[in-house]
């Protein structure tokens, strides 16, 4: 097995993983405005085909929804708030909310939070390599 | 183009039935809803057969294996939790087209145990519980959630709804359940995903359902005591909405097929008389109380504070006992709310009979997404 230079990214549009700089990247349709994760050709909001540009999302946004996860697959680690975040600027990112109690009344709606980027908690792929993923928390 | 008319139509009582296969429990359906009709499988021209679990797996021809190959037109379909709705809605259009005058449509499925969703891709790791979270509870919740925020509504009251579904199921010998749960037992039960709790969630069992459907013609010579109109039969899939792909948004896939199905129909939200909707988590029902007009924006909970979705209420919903009591097989869910429904239209829904029924509504959805909604009505 070859010695691993950096962390992999946990999905495709988490950019610059491994560097001290990384970010999430939308795709953007330069007509319509609609915004989306991840690459793709054409606009599944006003149909515009290859008026794609890719831009670099916030790393600020508010809690837009969540649920507090009390059962999962087996092997993962339970509680843990999963939430839907609506970032500064445009793009919505799903994820994991970090650094909160996992009760209703700690998690106000519209909550400022930050993207932060660190290790994937440990999961590793099976050619042992780590991963770098992002979370949410609460503002600083 | 002719009036489509249900003229056979009926449900096994959904359980665990490991012993059978799936076009065994197909068949089942299938001989009952002909039985139903006073037909014949020698006398459909065609089956519409919806089944997700081996949805590449021929479970149509493998239903007549069963029951009888006549050579007939068999089309296989598969549309998530839509499934049943849409192999109904097919044998629908063919007899709406005037292709044939008597078709088939069978809705079965066999569930394991367990969360649904959330397995995540092949590659790299996995990002259940990393990424949030994919499971049916969680992404159910999430939407409840989304209606707590824009309207104020409680943990309590989405549990309500689970009260009065498993209430319902009481008076229903097909349910996969008959058994009360006050308030505090929905609200005490383990915490899946909140605000769903274990008992918030729908219950994977195996079933099947199937229905007859003729044109008018075939309809008037086979005589139209317990016909059932259907008066609109509509399938939508999800228009984009801005968090869409992130958060699947079961509303306004509901609201675009409800202002349809009404037009078509030519009825009103206020002429339904009862509804069996898609409550495959408790926070879904409340959703859809207005996502299909039973009352305007932020007045769902109010609805279910107030009983006017329980048998007795100003618009019964799921007496049946719902996807949550009575069980949610997949496949079989779309044609086991059209049997619910037309066994009321036909007064023969004995202890949970909503009197008077003349018009009712059935919803589906199939996340990813799809919506399917029919409105039937009572003939004689
Ligand atoms: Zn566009």
């Amino acid at each position: 097995m070859s010695e691993q230079s950096a962390p992999l990214p946990v999905v495709p549009h988490l950019k610059g993983a491994g560097t001290d700089d990384p970010y999430l990247e939308g795709h953007k349709c330069s007509d319509c405005g609609s915004i989306f994760l991840g690459v793709r050709e054409n606009c599944s909001n006003c149909g515009a085909r290859g008026k794609m540009e890719a831009i670099r999302l916030s790393n600020k946004g508010k809690l837009y929804s969540y649920s507090i996860v009390h059962r999962s697959f087996p092997g993962i680690e339970v509680p843990y708030v999963s939430a839907i975040v609506d970032l500064d600027g445009g793009g919505t990112v799903k994820g994991n909310l970090i650094n909160v109690e996992p009760k209703p009344e700690s998690i106000p709606f519209d909550m400022p939070v930050d993207v932060v980027f660190d290790d994937a908690l440990g999961r590793k792929d099976g050619d042992g390599n780590s991963y770098i993923s992002y979370f949410f928390q609460p503002a600083a | 183009m002719s009036d489509v008319y249900i003229m056979g139509v009926d449900m096994i009582k959904f359980g665990r039935f490991p012993e059978k296969t799936v076009p065994q429990l197909g068949a089942q359906a299938a001989l009952m809803a002909l039985d139903d009709a006073g037909l014949k499988i020698q006398d459909m021209e065609a089956l519409y057969c919806g089944n997700l679990g081996q949805a590449s797996g021929m479970v149509g021809q493998r239903v007549l294996q069963e029951i009888g190959q006549t050579g007939i037109a068999v089309v296989n379909v598969a549309n998530a939790c839509a499934t049943g709705a849409t192999a109904f809605r097919e044998a629908w259009m063919s007899v709406k087209a005037g292709v044939y005058d008597v078709v088939l449509a069978v809705g079965v499925e066999q569930m394991g145990k367990g969360l649904l969703g959330g397995a995540g891709g092949k590659t790299g790791i996995p990002k259940e519980g990393l990424l949030g979270s994919g499971t049916m509870p969680s992404v159910f919740a999430e939407a409840g959630m989304e209606h707590t925020r824009n309207h104020g509504t409680t943990f309590e009251q989405f549990a309500k709804v689970s009260v009065k579904n498993h209430h319902h199921s009481t008076l229903n010998p097909k349910a996969m359940y008959q058994i009360e749960t006050p308030l505090e037992t929905v609200m005490n039960a383990e915490m899946i995903s909140y605000p769903n709790t274990k008992l918030m969630c729908s219950v994977n069992v195996d079933g099947s359902a199937a229905a007859v459907l003729v044109s008018e013609k075939k309809a008037k010579e086979l005589g139209m005591s317990r016909a059932v109109k259907v008066r609109a039969s509509v399938l939508t899939s999800d228009p984009y909405t801005d968090r869409d792909l992130v958060m699947p948004d079961v509303n306004a896939v509901t609201r675009k097929a409800a202002a349809q199905a009404y037009e078509m129909a030519g009825v009103g939200p206020e002429d339904v008389n009862l509804v069996e909707l898609h409550d495959c988590f408790a926070t879904a029902e409340i959703l859809h109380y207005e996502n299909l007009g039973l009352c305007a924006d932020g007045e769902a909970g109010r609805m279910i504070d107030e009983d006017e979705v329980a048998l007795g209420g100003r618009v019964p919903v799921n007496v049946s006992g719902g996807l949550l009591s009575k069980g949610h097989p997949l496949g079989a869910t779309g044609i086991a709310n059209i049997y619910e429904v037309s066994t009321h239209l036909r007064g023969e829904a004995d202890k949970r009979q909503v009197e008077g029924a003349r018009i009712g509504l059935t919803h589906v959805i199939g996340l990813g997404s799809a919506c399917g909604i029919h409105i039937l009505e009572k003939v004689a």
